[in-house]
């Protein structure tokens, strides 16, 4: 079944003598002058050309880190569950009773942006290997993606090119597509991002890592060929995008699930014979990267004859081996003697498997072609001394920011409790709120997760769209664990309210790691790691890093004042496209976070919406009527959607409040009393209302306090933040569960009503029965959940 | 019951099958290499769902050249049962096992979701536990499901009750509202003439099991067993 193998073309040794770059030249790689200089210096001669590519790649932004590393530095990293941190493939935690799980989040964002079908499928392939060169096999991906306007043609494109590519990808893998985000906001127009996030359970028994070691052992190339697919893909991701980055289109990889999934079967088979001794698979920069991070890692070298490497055409030179981005390959380091029952294996699975090179004692990375050394580089050079550049800090905050913090609600349009004054007259708040629910980005996703198989693997517990979480349950298959032994699941969210980010870089970091953590709270989970997927324009302008720093040092600060450490995730910066005038158009600043929780017992989970008329519906977290800066209309949806403002102040997360809330929001659930949880995000509480309603088909009788002074009516029903966490429950237990709540979150709760019948509607009145919101269940669930579909018909 | 699960390279039902032959019915059950011939011990031979050789030039079109589907062939010509799911049902109307064809879906997009379908005949030994026009919800997960064939052969299948499985509303109706895929007369699952070898669309297997919440699809696999 191995396919052929096409043959190889000679080559002269000139080719690879070292020589004077010019600065085009130079540049073309990536580089910059100074940074040519260090290279020179590193090797005490000029680079061939070949050299030249494998330190562009390898001294990108995406492969070094070398504007971030400073800044990463801060994240906490180690706790209680994290066996592995950052450094790895991926991270992995225990889940205990010998369960493990490795995760991680990648970024896709530019290729997704030249050829989204591709830039997307391949971004899901990437971050699967990542998690089965651990040694454990993918059980779940999420994903995170932002687009622009739907109302723009291009931005429907590439909508649908990414979801089509994710599905094809994650659904022909076997590997259920479980949940995730998607937002829509002009400021991601030019530049979508996709981030792709994996999750793993190990299958081996010890965590495969990727240092290389054992002086003479062999380099075993697996999986796929190697073509001229994906030459550059890490310098490309690792610069602004312009309008001629449609040129670069061969710089997006082609994926092949089918081989994938072969892959992964033959790659745990592979580890489980324990004749691997370290693995690593190539994604950006390739035979590059993985050559030069085992060497680095294991402190040896590799000697590597790309004469030995399967390829899928011929002509190839080594500049074009050694940055090529083929998909579906990875490399090992095999014990001597061992290579033929590795071999065996992949064979079986149809796949490339060929011993191409050894580990050497001199710490260097040496590249054969054609009988000739063609690239000769110390191993550290390329991946571990890189360039680092710290970047001075703004004094003060930007302009920007300062002009957007000066917005007070005082500023919108009257309103009273029958509606907001608009310039076309008077609009119910019922109006407003169906208005919200068909804003894209709260609107149901329904349309992109039923493209994805979300059940395959037969451990999806919730569904999408039915909780604030992914919940999946951990049942090893080998060795196998019945389906009636497996008790233990992991839940799993991805998110980021770019808009607060934008607004106030700290503060919106730190709400991006609470409501992660507050949405595995709300099926239940508690909230054990993050892996995090930087995504910023260029860190080279004062604005950019500002964003950069600030979004930094606030998702260290939350990550360790919530004890859910950094085990690993992706940089993705230079998200900005230039304009046909040349003038950069940076993204929003997007520090998307991946969390997991353990889950004890799956029984003990729930779901977001309401289940049974008659349940009582509480408010845990901040009372509607406090004023305080933890709740605002600040860089609401509802400013944002309905009065075209981005502006504000976004709301500030107190730590002590929120750890209270969503302790109880979890204890709650494991003691059966809460039936429904749900995070207010997004438009705030009518609108988390609204979606408890219509998930649980049922509808709602609510009522709320008169709005106190210098409070607004819109900012009762919309205001974000507060900790807030909408739970129903039996009202049979409302005595004792008022009185828990009492003692755990005195003047931290408050009742709201009583879950209904579909066809009372959803309503929201004032104590003294000033009705607000009035709405038929079919009214908003329409406006919900087909906003999206109505969005696309355009085409 | 000997029950026997083809993999092929692409197969990724093929655990979940297994899970829950092995683990909720409690049957041997075993893993049938795509390369092997000799099936002669197995009672129930299931083909289950994925993206076998990868769907490379239609879906199903090069699983029906495999050595396990000559065997099977031979299986089903000896009257013993073949349970296509999803790819597998594919993979048997390619190799003619089973009449028509299934193509993209009717909206061009890969669909998941739970859809409601009735249970057309329930004296079949794949069936006999549920009902007579029982309306059951199972999951589906495809991209080409949309059950085509010519009219004739679409008669025949009427006239020799050979539908199984009917997409419909809540009530029982097959309704164009009801229909995800474009499948004529609502078509989720047929048999052969003789009964012995079903394919379907939606997954029974992920009904089955009583802590993913729904198991309408574990009363396919205990008919079989009681009928066995």
């Amino acid at each position: 079944m191995t396919p052929e193998a096409v043959t190889q073309s000679t080559v002269t040794p000139e080719a690879f003598a070292p020589k004077a770059f010019t600065p085009d030249e130079i540049a073309a790689e990536g580089l910059k002058p100074q940074e040519y200089e260090d290279i020179v210096q590193r090797l005490g001669r000029h680079p061939n050309r070949a050299e030249l590519g494998m330190f562009g790649v390898m001294w990108s932004e995406h492969c070094c880190y070398k504007n971030s590393r400073p800044l990463l530095k801060q994240f906490p990293t180690e706790g209680k569950h994290v066996l592995v941190g950052p450094g790895e493939n991926a991270g992995v935690v225990d889940l205990g009773d010998g369960l493990q799980l490795a995760f991680k989040i990648e970024s896709h964002n530019h290729p997704s942006a030249i050829e989204p079908f591709q830039g997307a499928a391949t971004g899901v392939g990437g971050i699967l290997r990542d998690i089965f060169t651990m040694g454990a096999r993918p059980i779940a991906i999420l994903n995170s993606l932002r687009f622009g306007s739907l109302d723009d043609a291009k931005t429907r494109r590439l909508f649908n090119g990414v979801v089509a590519g994710i599905s094809h990808y994650g659904n022909c893998v076997g590997v259920p597509t479980v949940g995730g985000e998607v937002y829509f906001d002009p400021a991601y127009s030019g530049n979508p991002l996709v981030n792709a996030m994996a999750l793993g359970l190990m299958e081996t028994k010890e965590i495969v890592k990727s240092g290389a070691s054992g002086l003479g052992n062999p380099i075993l190339y697996v999986g796929s060929t190697t073509g001229r697919d994906g030459m550059g893909g890490a310098s490309f991701a690792s610069a602004e995008l312009t309008d001629d980055s449609e040129a670069d289109r061969p710089a997006v990889q082609v994926g092949d699930p089918f081989l994938e999934k072969s892959l992964i079967e033959a790659c745990l088979e592979a580890f489980k014979t324990g004749a691997v001794v370290a693995a690593q698979d190539m994604g950006a920069a390739g035979l590059t990267c993985s050559t030069a991070e085992m060497a680095a890692k294991g402190g040896v070298g590799i000697d590597l004859d790309l004469d030995l490497i399967p390829v899928r055409e011929s002509g190839m030179v080594p500049y074009e081996y050694l940055l090529s981005e083929s998909q579906e390959r990875m490399l090992f380091v095999a014990q001597k003697g061992r290579e033929a029952e590795l071999i065996e294996i992949f064979h079986r699975w149809g796949l490339q498997a060929v011993v191409a090179g050894s580990v050497i004692a001199e710490p260097i990375v040496r590249i054969r072609f054609g009988g000739e050394i063609a690239a000769e580089i110390p191993a550290l050079a390329l991946s571990d001394n890189t360039p680092i550049y710290e970047h001075a800090l703004l004094a003060e905050p930007p302009a920007y920011a300062q002009e957007a913090w000066a917005w007070s609600s005082d500023r919108l349009p009257s309103c009273s409790a029958t509606g907001l004054t608009r310039s076309q007259g008077k609009t119910s708040w019922t109006q407003i709120c169906l208005e919200l629910l068909a804003s894209p980005s709260i609107a149901s996703k329904r349309w992109v997760y039923r493209q994805y198989d979300h059940q395959v693997q037969n451990n999806t517990v919730l569904l999408p769209g039915g909780a604030d979480a992914a919940v999946v349950r951990l049942r090893p298959v080998d060795p196998p664990v019945s389906a009636q032994q497996a008790t233990r699941g992991v839940a799993a969210t991805v998110d980021c309210n770019a808009r607060y980010v934008y607004l106030n870089p700290y503060e919106g970091a730190k709400a991006t790691v609470a409501e992660a953590a507050r949405n595995l709270s709300c099926v239940g989970a508690d909230p054990i790691a993050v892996t995090d997927n930087l995504n910023f324009g260029s860190p080279e302008k004062p604005i950019g890093y500002w964003q950069l720093a600030e979004a930094c040092r606030g998702l260290a600060e939350a990550c360790r004042a919530l004890e859910t450490p950094v085990t690993g995730g992706n940089v993705s910066l230079y998200n900005e496209t230039l304009d046909s005038e040349g003038t950069p158009q940076p993204i929003y600043p997007t520090p998307v976070v991946g969390m997991v929780g353990l889950i004890q017992d799956i029984v003990q989970i729930c779901g977001q919406g309401f289940q049974q008329e008659g349940d009582r519906i509480y408010l845990l977290g901040t009372p509607l009527d406090a004023l305080t800066p933890s709740v605002t209309l600040g860089g609401s949806e509802y400013l944002a959607f309905i009065h075209h403002t981005t502006a504000g102040q976004p709301p500030q997360v107190n730590f002590d409040q929120e750890k209270a809330v969503q302790a109880v929001c979890r204890h709650s659930i494991r003691q059966g009393w809460v039936r429904s949880a749900h995070d207010c995000a997004e438009g705030g509480l009518a609108i988390a209302l609204a979606e408890s309603c219509i998930t649980g088909r049922k509808g709602a009788q609510v009522t709320v306090p008169l709005p106190t002074s210098g409070q607004r009516w819109d900012e009762l029903l919309f205001a974000e933040g507060g900790a807030r966490i909408i739970v129903s429950i039996r009202a049979d237990q409302q005595k004792d569960f008022e009185r828990y709540l009492q003692e755990e979150l005195a003047g931290f709760w408050q009742f709201l009503g009583v879950v209904g019948p579909a066809n009372k509607g959803f309503l929201i009145s004032t104590r003294d029965n000033l009705t607000l919101i009035n709405a038929r269940m079919e009214e908003i669930s329409s406006a919900w959940l087909n906003a999206i579909e109505k969005s696309l018909e355009a085409d | 019951m000997n029950f026997g699960i083809v993999v092929f390279p692409g197969s990724n039902c093929d655990r979940d099958m297994q899970m829950v032959a092995r683990d909720l019915l409690g049957q041997p059950t075993r893993m049938v290499w795509h390369e092997e011939t000799d099936i002669s011990d197995l009672d129930t031979i299931i083909i289950p769902g994925g993206f076998s050789y990868g769907d490379y030039l239609r879906c199903g079109a090069i699983a029906q050249f495999s050595p396990v589907m000559r065997a099977t062939l031979e299986h089903a010509a000896a009257g013993k049962r073949v349970l296509g799911i999803c790819n597998g049902f594919q993979v048997l109307t390619e190799m003619g096992l089973l009449p028509g064809a299934l193509m993209r879906n009717r909206d061009l997009h890969f669909i998941c979701d739970r859809v409601t379908v009735k249970v057309e005949r329930t004296d079949l030994p794949w069936t006999s536990a549920y009902q007579s026009q029982q309306v059951i919800t199972l999951p589906i997960a495809h991209g080409e499901g949309c059950f085509y064939a010519d009219e004739a052969t679409i008669q025949d299948l009427e006239k020799n009750r050979q539908v199984v499985l009917r997409y419909c509303d809540a009530t029982g109706n097959p309704t164009l509202l009801a229909n995800p895929n474009g499948s004529l007369h609502n078509i989720a699952g047929i048999c052969n003439r003789q009964g012995n070898v079903v394919g379907m669309m939606p997954h029974p297997e992920r009904a089955s099991d009583p802590a993913l919440g729904c198991t309408d699809g574990l009363l396919l696999f205990q008919s079989l067993l009681s009928a066995a």
